[in-house]
């Protein structure tokens, strides 16, 4: 088996675990607003962090791409103006795409 | 409580048709509701497929993650921290950390749904973010419940079909940069946290710190890690201010 195969199982298996650990816990963990809000906060963390690593670099160096920033740009706006979810992604993609067609980077 | 079917009323294949054909009047809106939001958000399981795809995962890997893990941030972070050359390793822990929330939901939901024996391990697989909200928004248990069920499954169905469109697409077009797919991944990040972000200023000063630290040791850490390190921000999010999820945040 590969180390990817074994990756993807292993991301399956912890995830599945996390959801049923949810339904099967004791419900006073949840009385702490702390960890309330720890949890409410991470998935923005590590979200945005995310974001911006495979935006503006490639492997442990900034790598800048006129076109891939373009495409954020234009999610961005698209955001801006309430797109729904499927619509930020294929603006982003497409933006991408026409500048790279019109020969920018 | 209504004679309500059972799981095994719903559809073995895609009819998501069935699903509102089978729902007794009494719980029709929440049902209509949740096949609304399965199918609008299912879809973009084409992005994940063809994300997956381009950085690397087979059309099966992509295929079995929406099977079985089924939640959407946690899968686009595997497929994005390979995508940028990241250690497998290093990409399984940020998933699945980012898997975590759904535990907090599954506190909640466990309330509501109630589920027993058997059925509790079914139910798991379905506890994230749309179905949490479309259940939680719900006037009472009986529409709670078909709420869940009708999110649950038109959703799973819509997504590991659209992941199975989009990993086999890809493959079949050339390279993915040509098609703009290397922004499928930070532009579906930043849409799936727009809403928070503009709900609070500490969501967004968490975000900006994150993207600080992440950004700030990419020259110094190996691929990756740099992502996990900002939950730091999302610790320090926290401490600074607890339980604000019913105050309001001073900007």
């Amino acid at each position: 088996m590969s180390a990817t195969w074994i990756a993807v199982l292993a991301t399956s298996a912890g995830c599945y675990a996390l959801k049923l650990a949810g339904l099967t816990v004791p419900q006073r963990l949840l009385a702490s607003p702390w960890v309330r809000r720890f949890a409410e906060l991470v998935p923005v963390a590590l979200l945005a962090a995310l974001s911006a690593v495979q935006a503006a670099t490639s492997g442990e160096e900034f790598a800048l791409d006129p076109a891939r920033l373009a495409g954020m740009g234009a999610a961005v706006a698209a955001l801006l103006l309430r797109a729904p979810f499927l619509v930020v992604i294929v603006v982003a993609a497409g933006t991408a795409a026409l500048l790279r067609i019109a020969g920018v980077s | 409580m209504p004679a309500q079917t059972t799981d095994s009323e719903l559809p073995p294949s895609g009819s998501t048709e069935a699903v509102r054909a089978n729902s007794p009047a009494g719980p029709a809106r929440p049902v209509r509701d949740g096949v609304s939001l399965g199918l609008a958000v299912g879809v973009s399981g084409i992005a994940f497929g063809a994300a997956a795809v381009s950085s690397g995962l087979s059309t099966w890997q992509a295929c079995v993650l929406s099977l079985l893990a089924f939640t959407g941030a946690s899968q686009f972070a595997l497929a994005g921290v390979m995508a940028s050359g990241g250690s497998l390793l290093a990409g399984t822990a940020g998933a699945i950390l980012l898997g975590s929330r759904n535990t907090l939901y599954g506190l909640r939901l466990a309330d509501v749904l109630r589920p027993r024996g058997p059925r509790r391990l079914l139910t798991a697989l379905g506890v994230i973010d749309e179905t949490t909200a479309m259940t939680l928004a719900q006037p009472d248990i009986t529409s709670s419940r078909a709420a869940f069920k009708a999110t649950f499954w038109c959703l799973y169905l819509t997504w590991n079909l659209a992941t199975l469109g989009g990993a086999l697409g890809a493959g079949r077009i050339g390279s993915p940069q040509s098609f703009g797919l290397d922004v499928v991944g930070p532009a579906a990040f930043l849409a799936l946290i727009w809403p928070r972000l503009k709900a609070g200023g500490t969501e967004r000063l968490v975000a900006l710190a994150a993207v600080a630290i992440a950004l700030g040791t990419t020259h110094v850490l190996p691929v990756g890690v740099p992502v996990i390190l900002a939950a730091s921000a999302a610790l320090a999010g926290a401490l600074a201010s607890p339980a604000a999820g019913d105050t309001r945040d001073s900007r």
